[in-house]
Order: C-alpha cells, then structure tokens, then sequence
C-alpha cells in the first residue's frame, strides 16, 4: 500500500511517524520533570533542616535517579523535535508560506522563551550537583521543568489555531492568512483547553511511568523505601492530573462539537445526526458502511441514549448531526451570537470556496491591471466566501471524511484508558498509604505489581490514541476549512519522501531500542549504582 | 522611516546575529572533530566530550531558534528553501539528530550500537554537518533553483507555491565552488573555535593533559591558517560576485556588479564591523598560538576569536540582505528571488514579536552566568 502512495500520503506519513515517536519522549519529560522538582524541594528543605541527614541523602538520591532516566528522554525528544519543526518548511511548504505569518510568532517566542530556558537549565539540573549551590540546583529544576512545559504551550497554541483559526484575516495581496489579534490566537477556548487537556495527559503519563518502575522494584524486593515513596509522590501527581485531564477532556469534546462536528461524528461512528443523540460506549464498526449506503454503521453497539447531545450541546434535546448530515446540510446551526441558520451542504460549501479562489484570482489580476473597481469586487467576493477556502480543492463529498474508523478506535482507547488511570491512581494511593501494598498475601501483592507495570504501555497508548483522535481526525485538513492537506505539501516527489521516511523511520526505531535498552540498564542498576 | 520596513530590517539583522551566535556555538561542532586524530588517549577524549556535552544543547537550541525565527520572520525564505533545498536540509537534519543523543547514550551500558558508532556519529556531525550548513548558508548569496507564484494557490492540482527545478533538490548547491568555499571556512572556523574551547578546558588540569595541550596548539596552527585564508579566499569571491538589486518602489530585481563590496562601502557600518571582527579573529589565534599563557590575548583566545566570528559572521548576512539586496536570488527566474520586502511576515507579527525579542537580553544574560557558574569547578578523574 505505501508503495502506491502519493506525495501528499508519503509527506502525511512521515509526519505523522516523526510525531509519533516525538510523543513518545515528550509527555515523560513534561511530567517527569515536576516529578523531580517535587521531589528536589523536598531535599533542599530536608537537608536545609537536618544537614546531611539519611533523609537529605535519600533523596537526594532519588532525585538524581529520576533526572538520568529523564536526561535520556530529553536527548532524544530534542532530535525528534527538530525534524518536527524543519519539516513545515520541507514537506509542507506552501502551509508554511499560508499560515506563516500566525504559526511563526508562537514559535519564535517558544524559542526564546521555552527552549533556552529547558535547555540551559537542564545542564545545570543533569552535571550541576557539584558545581552550584543547593539553591541554585533547585530552581535550575524548577525553571527546566517550567521551560519543558512552556516549550509545548506554544506549539500547542499553534496546534489549536490549526483546528480552529482566530485572530487573522485573509490578505489577497500576499496570498496568506496575517494575524490581526495575537491575544485572540493565544487564548482562544480552543487552545486554552488543548493546552490543559494535552499537558495533563504528559503529567498523568509521567506519573505512571514512575509508579511502574517503582512497582518492579518492589517486584524485586529491592530499593523499597525509594520505590513506595516515589509512588506516593507519583500517585498524588498523577490523580490531580488525571481529573483535570478528564474534566479539559470533556471541555474539548464540546469545542470539537462547535468548530469540527465532522471531527466528532468520526468520533462517535454517527452517520445520521439525531436529537438526543447517543453516546456509543462500546462498538463494533460496519466495515461495509459508506456515505453511499443504508447500512448499519456498528454491528454491535452499547451506547448510552442523549449522552452525546448532552456532551456536545450540554444539552439532552439538542440535535448532533453526523456525517451525512454534515455533507448534505440543512440542519440547524447556532452561531456564537445566538443566530440561527441552516448549515450549507458539501457542494454549497464547494462553490463559495471556488468563489473565494476566483476571487484572489481576479483579485490578483486586478492588480496587474491597475483595475480598481475590479479589485474591489474580487476583494469581497473573496473575503465573503472565505469561510470555505479549503473546500475547492476537494472534489469528492468522501474527500471531506476523516478515516472513520482510526478516529472511532483512537477515541474509545483514549477514554477507556483515560477513566481506567483514575481508579489506577486512586488504588496506588489507598495501596501506599500506610504501606498497605505490604500486607496483601504475596500472589496478590505480585500481580498487582505486574498491574502497575504493565500500565506503563497503556499509558503510551492512551497518549498516542488522544494525537490519533486530534489529528486523524481533522482530516483532510491542515487549518479547518481553509487548507486540505493536498493544498499545504511541498512539490518534492513521492521517491524523494520514501528515501526520507525510511531513513527517519530506520533511525528512529534504532535510536528508540538503545534508548530503552539503556533506561532498562540503569533502572537494573538503581538508585544506588548510577553509572 | 516606514515602521514595516524597519521592523524587516531589524529581524534580519536579529536572525543574522543569530546565525552569527551558533557559528560560535558550533564550537561544539569544531570540538567533535577533535575525537578522532587529536585526542590520542581515552582520558583525552572523554574529557573532550565531557566538556562538550555540557554544551551541546545551547547549539542546538541556538539552531532550533534560528530555524523557528527565520519561519517567523520570513516564512516565504523558509518554505522556499527548506522545501526545495529539500535533500540538503534533510542531511543537515539527519546529522544533528545523530549528534543530539550521542553525548548522552554512548557512555551507558546497553547503548546497542557501541560507543565508537556514537563517537562516529559525533564526528559526522562536527565534519560533515558543520560543512554542509556552511553550504546552505552559502545560497543566500549564490541562490538557488526555484520559482515563486503566490497565485499558484488558486491553481487546483499543481498550487504549489514554491518550487524547486533541480532534480538533485538541493545538492546541487554542493558541486557550486563558492558554496564549497563557505562550507569548508565553517568547518575550519568551528575546528579552530572547538580547539581554543578544549585548550581552555583543559588548562585547569594541565598536569593531566600537557600533551594533549600541545597537541591542540599544533593542530590550531593549521586550523586557523586554513579557516584565515579560505575566509580572505571567500571574501575576495563574494566582493567580485555579482549580486541581485531590488528596486524599492517598483520591486523589480535586477544583476548589479560587485554588489556585495557596494553594500559594504554604502553602508560603511557592517564594514566596520567586518573590520573588528577579522582583528578579533587574528588577536585571539595568534594570542592563542604565539603568546605566553600569562598574556590576556592567549587566556581569553577563545572568546576573543568567538567574537571576531560573531561579529565577521553578522557583518556578512546583513550585507547579503540590506541594502535593497535580493538574499535568496533565484537562478531561474531573478523577479522570484527573495527580498526583505517580498518575502517577511506581516507588520503586525513582526511587531508582535519585536516585543518578544525584548526578553532576548534576559536570556543572553542568564545564560552567560549558568555559563560561569558551570566552568568554575574542575571535572574528576
């Protein structure tokens, strides 16, 4: 199948595997590294009261366990990064060119407000023990764990402009969107909520993964002080997240119903809207089922009636529409003033964007003419229908359909996950606190060992399921409703990619086993024999 | 003075001093060279390493800066050349990822590909990698193979706006002898740099490393004659090149002989700085080479030389912009080639992050004191 792919597909892959290995590092330094400052602080004031107590000591010890294992995530996160950010310019080049304007401020000032900051400090955190003061070590931590979380609210705020752009206009004369209100692109609902929902989820995922190294020590029988105390520490941090990661869950949700309901009748498997539409838990996709037949879209479906007009409405009567709905219009739509109207169909959608297009043509020909009242004309035609863009370079009402299927699953293993890692943190406190873990019978004691262990990888995949359902799930579009992935690729030819994607995909892999390899090394030797 | 034109002026001297600053981080870059040849002894190249791997992600921010401020301040630069240039970007790419986890996994056990592939993957990207950015950077004075149609969005199935008309999509750029020129001046720049770097950190164990001292000194004789030559080399092409003119009312481009050396006369201050520059240069390899370790020209040689480069390096891309001056000229179609007027974000952005960049001395600042506070204690052994 790849072999059959285009230039758009390959440019999309690539992208989307640079991403996902990216997301594989990031979420633990987010996360970890408020881990470790937590437990730094407690250090710092140990050792402030006590001197070089035991106590001091240990954690002392603790913390610079907990800083290799992050230091060789960071490594790793910062080379995958990089080919992120390189590769707006060369795979999706006319993007870059048509949003540049907006996606560029956010990410100049990451740089010099995120990027310098995690990475000058983390040098002090990582070799500084015996160079600075205790105090200076401290907020070193601090200010990386800080810089690592504001290098992804930027991208984020960047990410979310993507899915609902704000703040800018079209200008015909430099054939790209410009940003008109910075403080409408930085707190738009969208990016506020993306930004709590997906750095919560790298706290939660940090959380586990300390909890699961912990639990092999105890596993072991060994290091247990380190590993129960590490995992009250973790537990804490990791149910706060996890409520706020459900309750931004929920709020994201709701944005999704209002600026993408393609997004969200992917989510959901939901063809036909209805009122009190319901919210499928568990389902079975009809793999038969397309736009162009009446058949059943599950085959098996527990779903819990009103749930998903309440979730996307907050309210039960409210109509949801699905994907037909959406290609053929007609259904009502309230906009932000409270206007009612009626939503336009694919091909209504299709003709404004063609609209718009003719447009900037006629615009730009205008131009060269030095006809006025023609450039006046073209302007508001443009500027009128502007709203539907993306949809002239698409031809086929399936066109405007994310994959439904990779949406529905990603979704369902997102939340399914997402709900099992509360009751996961709340049984991890009630087993650490008083040490209760240690008088279950042993078999027990070690399954639920292996539990917390193995909830390591459901972490991972919880994680990478919530990207799937974000970005999947806007398909086909780049920014909604102004720029489908066809119109953002770069004019580099499907060989050229191939060559690219499979060097990124070998080096990445190969770089991904030694960095396990590695960290399964050093979490062998523990806390007490760093290398 | 019109506020846009300002606000375009002042981001390219910003991203140029940005550029300017990572030459001197790639010190880094000049240091990993040193690991196979120089270092003859284990306890020589770990130490070399060690002191490198403290460094290395400020050069790699530095880079990442520069990649996300050039995307923000002229984004039509960024698709244009990032997405043409397309194989040449992606090796520059590919060597900097292999560098980035090298410092950390090459010591520790169960690294899968031994520590001598990581040392090797250090020294591609301190050669190779230093060489081919010198390459890019080269193009904005040489260009490159492309053309530009904004329009080109309303042209359904082929609407991309920049493309590129070489089939090798960037390596090309590196059979043009000029381009080859800066790449190899880079290379023995950053070398000369990483060797003062290393002659400096191993002063404070000179009981240990005499020999390896001596060593560095040798082996900065050659580096910084060869990085002094093939730069006054690079200078006399670059004054005799022809360079492309905008008009500013109209934006036609047009050939203009000896551009380069015109910028420099008129606009004198980017000369002076050329000039400052180049004395700094010569005072810190010559100090560094031919004086007593007591003299503050020997002591501080490695500063002194980085901010002769700093300064030549920034002297140099203002001049390959300002001045009505075409930075990124197409070799296929000079009306496409990139300008500070064509090519910038919008005013409003600009202004946007002019605010923003308010914070860069901030940064400098706490950077020179982690900076400090980390050199100040000996490494053990």
């Amino acid at each position: 199948m790849i072999l059959e792919m285009t230039t758009i597909g390959l440019s999309r892959l690539q992208f989307a595997i640079t991403a996902m290995y990216h997301w594989i590092f990031v979420p633990l330094t987010l996360g970890l590294a408020i881990i470790i400052g937590i437990m730094e602080t407690k250090y710092f004031f140990e050792s402030k009261k006590h001197g070089n107590s035991a106590s001091a000591e240990f954690w002392k010890k603790t913390t610079r366990f907990w800083s290799r294992i992050f230091a060789i995530n960071f490594a790793i996160g910062v080379a995958t990064g990089i080919i992120l950010e390189f590769q707006f310019g060369t795979n999706w080049s006319n993007y870059s060119w048509f949003v540049g304007d907006i996606f560029g401020a956010p990410l100049a000032i990451e740089g010099i407000f995120a990027f310098f900051m995690e990475s000058t400090f983390f040098a002090v955190m990582y070799f500084g023990w015996d160079k600075v003061s205790k105090k200076f070590h401290l907020v070193s931590t601090w200010l990386t764990a800080i810089g690592a979380n504001l290098s992804a609210v930027w991208i984020l705020i960047a990410n979310a402009w993507m899915q609902n752009p704000a703040g800018m206009v079209f200008n015909p004369d430099t054939a790209r969107n410009e940003m008109v209100n910075f403080w409408e692109v930085v707190f738009s609902p969208v990016a506020m909520n993306k930004l709590l929902h997906t750095s919560t989820s790298g706290f939660m995922l940090g959380a586990v993964v300390v909890i699961g190294i912990s639990a092999w020590y105890l596993l072991k029988r060994r290091d247990v002080e380190f590993a129960i105390k590490s995992m009250k520490i973790a537990a804490v941090f990791g149910l706060v997240s996890a409520l706020v990661l459900a309750y931004s869950g929920d709020g994201s949700a709701y944005l999704v119903a209002k600026h993408q309901p393609m997004k969200l009748a992917a989510m959901e498997g939901l063809y036909k809207g209805e009122k009190r539409a319901p919210l499928v838990g568990i389902a079975l996709l009809n793999p038969d089922k397309e736009i162009t037949n009446d058949e059943d879209p599950y085959l098996f479906d527990i779903s819990i009636p009103g749930a998903l007009s309440l979730l996307a409405n907050r309210s039960f009567d409210s109509f949801v529409p699905g994907i037909e709905d959406i290609i053929n219009g007609g259904y009502e739509v309230v906009d932000e003033n409270g206007n009612v109207s009626k939503a336009l169909s694919f091909e209504q959608k299709r003709e404004r964007g063609k609209l718009a297009v003719e447009g900037l043509r006629e615009y730009q020909q205008s131009l060269k003419e030095g006809n006025d009242s023609l450039k006046a004309a073209a302007y508001t035609q443009l500027q009128d229908n502007f709203d539907y863009f993306g949809y002239s370079f698409l031809d086929q009402p399936q066109q405007s359909i994310p994959p439904v299927a990779l949406t529905f699953y990603a979704f369902r293993i997102m939340v399914i996950l997402g709900g099992y890692f509360i009751f996961f943190f709340i049984a991890v406190l009630f087993l650490t606190h008083k040490e209760r873990i240690f008088s279950i019978k042993e078999q027990y004691k070690n399954f639920i060992y292996w539990i917390m262990i193995l909830s390591i990888p459901l972490v991972y995949v919880c994680s990478q399921s919530g990207w799937i359902v974000a970005e999947v799930g806007r398909q086909p579009w780049t920014i909604q409703d102004l720029l489908p992935v066809q119109a953002a690729v770069s004019a580099v030819n499907p060989g050229n990619i191939y060559a690219t994607l499979s060097i990124f995909f070998v080096l990445f892999t190969v770089l991904l086993v030694a960095e396990l390899k590695i960290m399964f090394n050093q979490i062998k030797r523990g806390p007490d024999n760093l290398s | 003075m019109d506020t846009l034109y300002f606000l375009q002026h002042y981001w390219w001297a910003l991203i140029s001093l940005l550029g300017a600053l990572l030459v001197f981080m790639m010190f880094v870059q000049g240091g990993e060279t040193l690991i196979f040849g120089v270092a003859k002894t284990d306890v020589e190249r770990e130490r070399i390493i060690a002191s490198l791997g403290h460094k290395w992600e400020i050069t790699f921010t530095t880079l990442v800066t520069f990649g996300g401020a050039a995307f923000a301040s002229f984004p039509l630069f960024y698709s244009t050349s990032f997405g043409g240039a397309y194989w040449l970007w992606m090796s520059i790419l590919f060597l900097f990822v292999i560098q980035a986890v090298s410092f950390e996994f090459r010591n520790k056990a169960g690294n899968l590909l031994g520590k001598r592939s990581y040392d090797i993957f250090l020294f591609l990207n301190g050669s190779l990698g230093t060489f081919l950015l010198g390459v890019a950077v080269a193009m904005l004075f040489s260009g490159g193979s492309y053309n530009v149609d904004k329009i080109n969005i309303t042209n359904g199935a082929s609407n991309v706006i920049s493309t590129w008309t070489n089939p090798l999509m960037g390596l090309e750029a590196i059979s043009v002898p000029f381009n080859l020129l800066l790449g190899l001046v880079l290379l023995f720049a950053a070398r000369s740099l990483g060797l003062l770097f290393t002659i400096n950190d191993m002063r404070s164990d000179s009981e240990i490393f005499a020999n390896a001292i001596a060593r560095c000194k040798k082996s900065l004789l050659m580096s910084g004659l060869l990085f002094v030559l093939l730069f006054v080399l690079f200078l006399v092409m670059l004054f005799l090149r022809t360079g492309y003119s905008v008009d500013p009312l109209v934006g036609t481009i047009s050939p203009v002989k000896y551009k380069y050396l015109f910028n420099m006369m008129e606009l004198v201050w980017p000369a002076i700085v050329l000039l400052v520059g180049v004395v700094l240069v010569l005072s810190g390899l010559s100090g560094a080479i031919f004086m007593k370790e007591s003299s503050p020209l020997n002591k501080y040689a490695f500063y002194i030389t980085g901010g002769g480069t700093v300064l030549a390096v920034w002297s140099l891309l203002i001049c390959a912009a300002y001045n009505y001056t075409a930075y990124f000229p197409s070799l296929v179609s000079v009306q496409d080639s990139l300008t500070l007027f064509n090519s910038s974000s919008s005013k409003f952005t600009l202004t946007v992050m002019s605010f923003a960049s308010l914070a860069i001395p901030f940064v400098l600042a706490y950077i020179v004191i982690v900076w400090r506070k980390m050199s100040h204690s000996k490494q053990s052994y």
